[in-house]
């Protein structure tokens, strides 16, 4: 039998709320929903979306299965999302308006662990991979830690995701807004100001890897939250993380299953060659 | 809406498709409110294998209009970590445990069958025989022959109920059916899915799957399912557990009046796992 319970449990089965707000900040699209029925989720905890109407009929007659998005905030009985329609799922939730609406399940995985007193967290994250540390931000300002903001885009459009946190040093690729490079540079940088702290990351998974490595390197234990397509988010379908391999290999030589074991994995938990997993390319 | 299937007593006729559901971490996931509203009559496992498999490679899925392709390949701990490790708690579901099984051949599945025997949690046994033959290359279950040999081998190694999972990826579902039918089978279960290929978007010509192809399964496979069920049903006397796409109690309901006493959920369950619950609910509603 299962123990005590590791995580904030999900009522048993979707849920159909209404959209009470929209908003574009950039390439973004945020929505907010009213959710009274569920539960408070945790910082790095994610649900599964879907429109009541209009799912199907899009690109390739998709979508069919729900998407999975991490919470950007939550309270009051209300969750908010943020995404970047990128697909034919991504693109009917990015067409919801107030009024319209939404089925969810969850809150999902397990979410991140908070600092000991005293340690700093470092939030290190990239694209739409800011979500879950916007949340994580203001859970961890709100108990009193210290929090540094590091954010990495592709360009100055994209960089506009930076809005959803606070004080938070920015990095592009293309050099249009901030630091001209990438994320983890200045990651490396704030390690050698002060390593007495605690990494969290999310973001691409080349970027994620990256932090992986300068973990293990430095030994600042680091927390990543692996974002990847699921067929069910609650371990039913054994085909989450598509990208990754559904399963994430563990340097135990184990294989977790990236929606129930997971999203939040230690960077020490995976094993080196965790984004080759078997995959023959990079798809 | 009560239903006995090989004299086990189901409370409704809807249960779940093999590995389209883990109780273990769903009760992670949902906590108490899973066995508290326990969507299914019976729990049918995931498949178990002899040895352990790790699965396929990925990309393990691949969404199609009104479904999904997989090719997930059947990861499992292999008999010896699912008598350790699953069994325990799954006996302690609510309702009876079918325990799904798959051998590459005769002595495979004997010896699957025979580890079993003891195991007093188990009611009855689903053979997966979407399993190809080293020698021929073809699925077992393909081949109303080859299903009758293998059948025959193994069929005194269990005293349980016999549940033979018939692939949808042949010639003559009917014909395979009756082979079942006459070496043994207590019940059938289909259809599995259809074997499908994912065309990558990014490599013309190329399988998106890291498995190659895969199996098809979801609403675009139900009008398939309900032939051959209807099929199936026209064949033989055996019970029949009946699944392929369906998602809603009207769904259901076509699957039973096409000959099947069992309707199983599968991929809808991805979407909402309170769906087989819902579907259950509404039909004993119009019993």
């Amino acid at each position: 039998m299962s123990g005590a319970a590791d995580r904030v449990q999900a009522p048993f089965g979707t849920r159909e709320v209404p959209i009470i707000g929209t908003e574009e900040i950039g390439p973004y699209r945020v929505f907010s929903c009213a959710d009274e029925d569920g539960p408070q989720p945790a910082a790095g905890q994610f649900y599964m979306l879907a429109s009541t109407e209009g799912w199907g009929g899009g690109s390739d007659e998709r979508p069919y299965l729900p998407r999975a998005i991490s919470v950007l905030a939550a309270g009051d009985g209300q969750l908010s999302f943020v995404l970047e329609a990128v697909g034919p799922g991504t693109e009917r939730l990015a067409a919801l308006e107030e009024g319209d609406a939404l089925r969810l399940l969850g809150p999902l995985g397990n979410g991140f662990t908070a600092p000991q007193a005293g340690v700093r967290a470092i939030l290190c994250g990239g694209g739409i991979g800011v979500a879950p540390l916007a949340i994580l931000q203001q859970e961890l300002v709100a108990q009193g830690h210290e929090v540094t903001a590091l954010l990495g885009f592709r360009d100055g459009e994209h960089a506009a995701g930076a809005e959803f946190l606070d004080a938070v040093q920015v990095a592009t690729d293309d050099g249009s807004a901030g630091h001209a490079g990438l994320v983890t540079e200045l990651l490396l940088a704030e390690l050698d100001r002060d390593a007495n702290a605690v990494i969290y990351s999310c973001g691409p998974p080349q970027m994620l890897d990256a932090v992986r490595a300068i973990s293990v390197a430095s030994g600042v234990p680091a927390q990543l939250a692996l974002e990847a397509p699921m067929a069910c988010g609650y371990g039913a379908c054994y085909g989450c993380g598509a990208c990754y391999g559904c399963v994430v290999k563990c340097a135990d030589g184990s294989l977790r299953r990236s929606c129930v074991d997971g999203p939040v994995l230690e960077a020490g938990e995976l094993a080196a060659e965790w984004l080759s997993g078997g995959a023959d390319d990079g798809r | 809406m009560a239903a006995e299937l090989c004299g086990i007593e189901l409370a409704h006729p809807v249960i779940n498709g093999s590995g389209t559901f883990d109780v273990i971490a769903a009760r992670r996931v949902f906590g108490s409110a899973l066995d508290d509203n326990f969507p299914f009559a019976a729990f049918v496992s995931k498949t178990i294998t002899l040895e352990p498999r790790l699965g396929n490679p990925p990309p393990r899925l691949f969404e199609t209009a009104a479904g999904m392709i997989n090719s997930i390949g059947l990861p499992n701990r292999g008999l010896a970590g699912y008598l350790e490790h699953d069994l325990p708690e799954l006996a302690t579901l609510p309702v009876p445990l079918i325990t799904n099984v798959m051998g590459s051949n005769a002595d495979e599945v004997g010896q699957l069958f025979e580890a079993l025997e003891d195991r007093n949690e188990i009611s009855a046994i689903e053979l997966n025989v979407s399993c190809p033959n080293v020698k021929t290359g073809l699925d077992i279950g393909s081949d109303p022959a080859e299903l009758s040999q293998l059948l025959a081998a193994v069929r005194d190694k269990t005293s349980k109920p016999l549940i033979v999972k018939l692939t949808p990826n042949t010639a003559n579902v009917a014909l395979v059916a009756s082979a079942a039918e006459a070496s043994g089978a207590d019940a059938v279960s289909l259809i599995n899915t259809l074997r499908a290929f994912a065309a990558d978007p990014a490599r013309p010509g190329k399988a998106w799957l890291g498995g190659g192809t895969g199996g098809q399964s979801g609403p675009a496979i139900r009008s398939v399912a309900l032939a051959q069920t209807a099929a199936v049903s026209s064949a033989i006397s055996l019970p029949i557990i009946a699944m392929g796409g369906i998602a809603s109690a009207a769904n259901a309901r076509q699957f039973l009046d096409a000959g099947a006493l069992i309707i199983a959920v599968g991929t809808e369950s991805f979407r909402d796992p309170a769906t087989a619950g819902a579907i259950r609910d509404e039909l004993l509603a119009l019993s």
